[in-house]
Formats: structure tokens, sequence, C-alpha cells
């Protein structure tokens, strides 16, 4: 009965999709109020059929329903529930389903967001917004199909793969990756629907801004939760692999980024009309490029999911919309006229240029070293990969670069400027840079590329800041109050310039903390034997025993270490390897004391509990907790600038109310 | 922009057109300076995945290259010297092939004789092959890989694609 239900929902969504789809660009060709009436209702209900599938399977998983297919690949009695519910994005077919969820409230709420939008260019958007939508649910009613009838109905299931049962951050990384992804659909159609109608004005290029914004928050933070999970989890010690699928996340990553620069200069400047939707183009073909390398098995790197169908045709799709960016750019870039020149080089437009191609750059090298083994396989029958010290050498001097640029770009002025201008600008962060420089060399940093790192951050800190309290301290000269300079300067109509400085502050931190965790930490394999000691960085380390624990779902070994720092007991650290029933093959898990200073990693290598002795990694690695802190600070960032204004309240006031505070009527 | 009479408009125009030649070329040096370092960066850090009869064959570039080599750990060739060079054993593959491994790492928990290892290093001139990584394959069904001689190397490799130590999972 329920995967009847399923299958039905699916059918109902694919063609709720494949009807928008029709009568969006009906409703653009003819710009009939009607039919765009139509077509959001359509838009609707493809949503809540999505939704009605989703719930209809996480209830199938809850109640352990094992006549659905996918649960019977996926799930099991002996998990927890919330196990249970994680379930439905852990394998291909759900992961796919999940992904029509997150499509269906995209849509809902961009076409919400666009139901008084002109009529020229919207329903656009939203025909291209359908047509995805109806790629993917054909992919979920076909290929990757869920609701599979399963006979006979067997007993249990094997349970979920056991690496997504051993963290927490499994709850939240995928659904943030899957916002962050999915969510480029939006701007995709967004631009799309510009190019087609021949037109980027300015209420476009803000819908545009936002929509880009809010699935680039959430990239921000699925990439780097994916690494923290990563390094939580799998026990090598590090966050970042330059793995495929990890490229797969940050190449959309980087174009996105440059877009939301590109089009704060369209905005200002009315230029790069066509490179910003370009770039937005981009984002969104990367996307389906990084779901075809995760989906397809090309790369069968333990990172994705298993090989299936679906992959080729994913790949028509990606050939489908590539042939349709392409050629949609050719024919209309040239409508999208520049209002004005770009002017000269040294100016903060200048910079705003050199940042987006320093990212296009970035993207280029992922992108080659990514699909370099692809090619060479293809054509030679070759197999190779590109190893990680290219992926190394080509990041750092782009990464510092950037970080360079977030200093001096903003530091110097709009338009064309005089020599001492420049200097006062450019001179004072200087000193920051230098003291920053300092500090790494009495800290002990000798790799060139961190004390470029650090010397390019403190003047990149030094400028965020100053630019950060500008307005404050211009209210304060002002003579205004601290409560309400801080209210109307950095989170009033100044908020989305404070969002975007708080966001470089967050880049800043990250790169200064990545550059110092990956040069200046320690790490050591050592097989030790009961009571025995190893003294790493500040660290000793005693083994006192293996013990087994027993738990509902799984066995493990888990290791008792002793830390002392010096005569102080840190107390006891206790990495494991956890054994679970459906597989032969144990899991470790490391486990992590973070500090403000430094994570100290202990990851179970191979352990004997017979013999008593212990194969252990042991990592000493700086900084690290201040990547994910940055994170944060980034996220909220791009949460700031994304917030609208308010509205005109002006309009709307009656006469007996008193007149708003000078602030709203600026804020509008 | 204030000047904008109609006499200024033709030197201005010239100038522009000059600049954006400027930039065209500035653009297509940058773009081959980048291709260069590139396809220099992608050359010397190639990683090849061999089985030991394909390590043979490839004779003297095996030397000094990155290497990621496949294959069943043969029986009997284990040995855990506790010195500094740690695991020593042979790699074998179907066609025959076989290739002594000196390991300086820790091996992992599923470790043995008779299962399909990846390690990653590179061939001395004396013919072993030095490895400071060792990795017991994790298939995407997540089970340890064939216990046979007629494992298909390329694929056991592949399994490890981007495999740190232990690194597994992520969708």
């Amino acid at each position: 009965m329920t995967p009847l239900l399923g299958r039905s929902l699916v059918l109902v969504s694919l063609l709720l999709a494949g009807a928008g789809a029709v009568t969006a660009f009906a409703a653009g060709r003819s710009r009939s109020a009607v039919l765009w009436m139509w077509t959001r209702r359509l838009i609707y209900g493809f949503a809540a059929a999505m939704g009605a599938a989703n719930l209809l399977m996480i209830t199938a998983l809850l109640r352990h329903d094992f006549s659905v297919g996918y649960v019977a690949h996926v799930g099991s009695r002996l998990v927890p529930d919330w196990v249970s519910v994680v379930s439905l994005w852990s394998s291909l077919e759900g992961s796919i389903l999940f992904w029509g969820l997150v499509l269906g409230a995209y849509l809902a709420a961009a076409t919400h967001a666009q139901r008084d939008a002109p009529l020229e260019s919207a329903p656009y958007s939203a025909g291209v917004w359908m047509v995805c939508a109806a790629f993917f649910a054909l992919l979920i009613a076909g290929p990757a199909q869920p609701f599979n009838t399963v006979s006979p109905v067997p007993a249990d299931g094997p349970g979920p793969n056991p690496l997504l049962q051993n963290h927490v951050l499994m709850i939240i990384h995928p659904p943030c990756l899957y916002l962050g992804y999915v969510g480029m659909t939006i701007p995709f159609g967004l631009a799309c629907g510009a190019l087609l109608s021949g037109r980027l004005g300015r209420d476009q290029l803000l819908a545009l801004r936002r929509w880009l914004l809010l699935p680039w928050i959430f990239l921000t933070m699925a990439i780097v939760l994916g690494g923290w999970w990563a390094y939580e989890v799998l026990g090598w010690g590090g966050y970042w692999a330059w793995d495929p699928v990890e490229n797969a996340s940050f190449m959309p990553w980087l174009t996105a980024t440059a877009a939301l620069h590109s089009a704060l200069l369209t905005e200002r400047r009315g230029v790069l009309k066509g490179w910003t939707t370009t770039l937005v183009l981009a984002t969104f073909l990367l996307t389906i490029l990084g779901t075809f390398m995760t989906r397809s098995g090309v790369f069968n790197s333990v990172h994705s999911f298993t090989q299936s169908a679906i992959g080729p045709t994913i790949l028509v799709f990606l050939s489908a919309a590539l042939l349709f960016s392409v050629g949609l750019l050719a024919a209309r870039i040239d409508r999208l006229s520049a209002d004005e020149g770009l002017g000269p080089a040294m100016t903060r437009e200048g910079m705003f240029l050199v940042n987006n191609l320093l990212f296009v750059l970035f993207t280029f090298t992922v992108l080659i070293g990514t699909v370099f083994p692809l090619v060479v396989e293809a054509l030679r029958d070759l197999q190779m990969s590109v190893g990680r010290p290219f992926f190394d050498r080509m990041s750092v001097p782009i990464g510092v670069s950037l970080l360079f640029l977030l200093g001096v770009g903003p530091a110097l002025p709009w338009g064309r400027s005089s020599p001492a201008e420049m200097r006062r600008a450019l001179l004072p962060p200087l000193a920051s840079g230098l003291v920053l420089l300092a500090v790494g060399l009495v800290m002990g940093v000798r790799a060139y590329w961190t004390l470029a790192a650090l010397a390019c951050g403190g003047y990149a800190a030094h400028v965020t800041l100053v630019e950060l309290v500008r307005p404050l301290r211009q209210r304060f000269a002002r003579g205004e109050a601290f409560a309400r300079a801080a209210s109307d300067g950095l989170l009033g109509r100044a908020r989305r310039r404070t969002g975007g400085y708080v966001a470089h502050a967050g880049f800043t931190l990250i790169v200064i903390g990545i550059a110092v965790s990956s040069t200046m930490g320690e790490s050591r394999e050592v097989v030790l034997r009961q009571g025995e000691s190893v003294a790493v960085g500040r660290y000793q380390l005693t083994f006192l025993g293996l013990e087994e624990k027993s738990e509902p779902h799984r066995q493990a070994t888990v290791a008792n270490v002793a830390v002392y720092q010096g005569e102080r007991n840190l107390g006891t650290m206790t990495p494991r390897m956890n054994r679970y029933a459906a597989m032969r093959e144990p899991v470790g898990t490391p486990t992590v004391r973070t500090t403000l200073r430094e994570d100290l990693y202990l990851s179970i290598m191979n352990a004997d509990p017979e013999k008593q002795t212990l194969g252990l990694l042991v990592r000493v690695n700086p900084m690290v907790v201040w990547l994910w802190i940055a994170t944060g600070i980034m996220a909220l960032g791009g949460v700031m600038a994304l917030i609208p204004r308010r509205r005109p309240v002006v309009a709307t006031v009656s006469a007996s109310v008193p007149v708003a505070p000078p602030g709203a009527a600026a804020a509008s | 922009m204030s000047g904008g009479e109609q006499v200024l408009i033709p030197p201005v125009a010239r100038a522009k057109k000059r600049g954006r030649w400027f930039l065209i070329g500035a653009l297509a040096v940058a773009a081959s300076a980048f291709a260069l370092i590139t396809a220099g960066g992608i050359g010397k850090n190639l990683v090849y995945y061999w089985g030991p009869t394909e390590l043979h064959a490839a004779g003297d570039k095996a030397v000094g290259a990155t290497i990621r080599l496949g294959g069943l750990v043969a029986p009997g060739s284990l040995k855990n010297n506790s010195g500094a060079s740690g695991l020593e054993f042979d790699v074998i593959d179907r066609q025959g092939g076989r290739v002594h491994v000196r390991s300086t790492s820790v091996p992992p928990q599923m470790f043995r004789e008779k299962i399909g290892v990846v390690v990653e290093g590179t061939m001395t001139r004396d013919g072993w092959f030095e490895s400071n990584r060792l990795m017991v394959s994790h298939s995407n069904e997540y089970r340890v890989p064939s216990e046979d001689a007629r494992v298909d190397v390329q694929k056991l490799i592949k399994s490890t694609d981007g495999l740190e130590p232990e690194k597994a999972a992520k969708p």
C-alpha cells in the first residue's frame, strides 16, 4: 500500500512539474496573468506532492515498513529513531527524494516572493525551475525510485551505513548541503529569466543576489560541516583531502562567491551584467556536475553513493543544461549592456575584477584536477588520480592572494583617487600585518606561505575592523548615543554592508586557521603496549588498556589513554573501534580534545584486546576550532546581509500615529 | 563624466579601445601562464594506479613516481618487524606479478594475509616498493574486498580514491 501511494505521489509531482513548465513558458510568451497564476498553483502543488512523498518515506522508515524498497535497503529495527529519520538522505534513492523536497520548498518560497514580479521575466524563471523540477521528479520516478514494492517483505534490514550513524553532525551536514546545492536552482532560473527577457533590472538583480546569498550561506556551512564531520569521524586527522566529492561542493561555492561580488558591482555601477549571469549559470552547472560525480560511480570513491543507472541520466541533463546556458548566453548577453565603463584598475572596482578573476582561476584549477583523471581514463584507459600536492600547490597562492585582496580591496576608495588618498588608505593597515607576522615568527612559524597568510590576514583584519566601525565613528562624531549609533550604523540601513564585512572577518580567520593548522601540527603513529607512554607536542599519553563495550546497535573496543600536560592531569581520552552487525569491518572513531589553541587528536589504527596492544595515530592540530568558529561568523555575516530592509513605512502611517523615527524613514 | 561634449568622445573612445586590447592581452598572458603552471603541476603530481604486473612493465618509470599499488597480500609473505622498517609483505595479482613492499605505517585493523590492499609509495632502485601509507580498501558496500587472487586490481585501487588512511562515506 505504502509503495503504491509513494509512487503515485512521485508521478503526480512529475505531472505537476511538467504542466507547470508548459504554463510558465506560455505565461512568459503571452504575459498572461491568468497563466502565471496557474503556474504558481502548479508549483505549490509540486512542492506539496514532494513534501507528502517525503513524509510518507519518513513514516515508513520510522515504522520499519520493509515492504518499501528503500526501507528494506537502509532501514533496521536496531537503530535509534533519529538514525531512521537520517536514513532518508543516507543512501542514493532517498537522497534524491530529499532533493525533491528541498527543491519543492525553494520553488514555493521563490515563487511566492516573485508573485508580483513583472510578467516579462518571472514566468520564464519559473519555467526553468519547473524543467529542473520535472527532471528530478523523473529521476525519482524512474532510475532512483525509492518506493519499489518488496516481496516477500523482509523481517529486518541492514541499517544505514555505519559511518553515518557514528556522529550527530550527519543530521545537519547533508540537509545543509542540499539546501546549498538545490538552492542554486533558484538564481539559475532568475538569471535565465533575465536572459530570456533580455533585461536585468535593479529589482531582478536584488532578487538574484538574495536568492544566491541564501543557498550560499548553507553551502558555506555545509562544506565546513563536511570537513568537521570527516575530522571527527574518519580518523585520519585532517578535515580536507581534495577528494573529488569535496571538490564537487567547493567549485559551486567559488563561483557563487564570485557572483555575489560581481553582483554588488553590477548593482552599484550597472556593469558586468553578462558576467554576473554567466557566473550564476556556471554555479548551477557545477552543482549538477557535482551531483553527477557523486552519484554516477565514476569516482568510485568511498565518499560517494553506489553505482547506478542514474549517472547517465544526470549526464544527459547536465549536457542539456550546458548547451542551453551557452546558447542562451551567446544569443542574449549583448542585450545586458553595461551602463558605463569600468574605470581605472587601482580602485575598489578594479579589485572586484581581480577578485572575480582569482575565484574563476581557483574554480578552473579544482575542475581540471578533478576531471583530468576521468578524461585520461576515457581517452587512454589509464587509471590515475591527481595527487594532493597539485591542489595544495595551486590553491595556497590563490587563497593567500584572495586574502591579500580582501585587505586591499575594501581599503581602496570607490572611483579614482589621488596618490595621497591612496597612501592614507593603504599604509596604516600594514602595521597590523607586520604585527601578526611578528607574532607568527615568535610562535615559531617558518613556512613562507603561512607567514604570508599571517601578514595578509593581519592587514585584512585591520581593514575589515576599520570598515566595520566606520559608521559608528561617524555617528559618534555627530554626537549620537551608542545604542542609537550601533542599531542604525551597523544593523539598520547598513546591514548589508556590515554583513559583508562580518563575512570577510570570518574568511580571514578561516584562511589563517587553515594556514596554521596545516603547517604547524604534529603527527605520530605509535604502537603502545599496556602501560606504555609516548610524548607528542606538549602532551604525555599513557595507554591504560582496552575494554569491550556492548551497545544496542554496535559493539565497541574502547582504548583508555591518560593524558598529561607536564604535571597536570587532563583526564582520560577514549578513542574507539565500533563494530556493527551488518558489516565485518570495524569503524574507528577518534576522540578530539579541543581547546582554543589546539586540538589533541587520537585515532585507533588497530587494537588487539588479547595482547592489549594499540596502534594509535596521535596528532596535535593547532587552531582547528577557529575554522568552525569562523564559519559561524561567515554564515552570520551572510544572514545579516540577507535580512530584507524594512518596507517603507511612510505611506502606511495614518495621521493619528506619531511620525516614524528618522532612522526608520532612512531605512526604507 | 562632466566632459560629455561631442568633441571629447573620440579620444576617450580610442583610449577605451586601447585599454580593452591591453586587457585582452594581459588576460591572454595570464591564461597561458596559468595553463602552463597547471599542466606542469598535474604532470608532476599524478598518482598512478597500478597492479604488480603493470608496475613491473613500467620499469624505470616507476622509480620515484607516486604509485598506488593494489593487489592481494601474498599468503605467507607477511613479516612484522618491530624495528624501524615496520611491515614487509608481498603484493600479488592474478597475472602472477609480485612486488616486495616495505611499509612504515601502522596497519589498519583489518590488515592480514590474503586481503586486498592498496599501498601508496614509490619504487626504489633495489626493487623494493617503499610505502608510507597502507589502506585496506573499503568497497562501496562497506564489506571487506574479495579474498581470492581473482581480485580486480583497478577496481580495488579505485575504491580507495580520495581515501586518506581511514576515510569513508560522505554523501
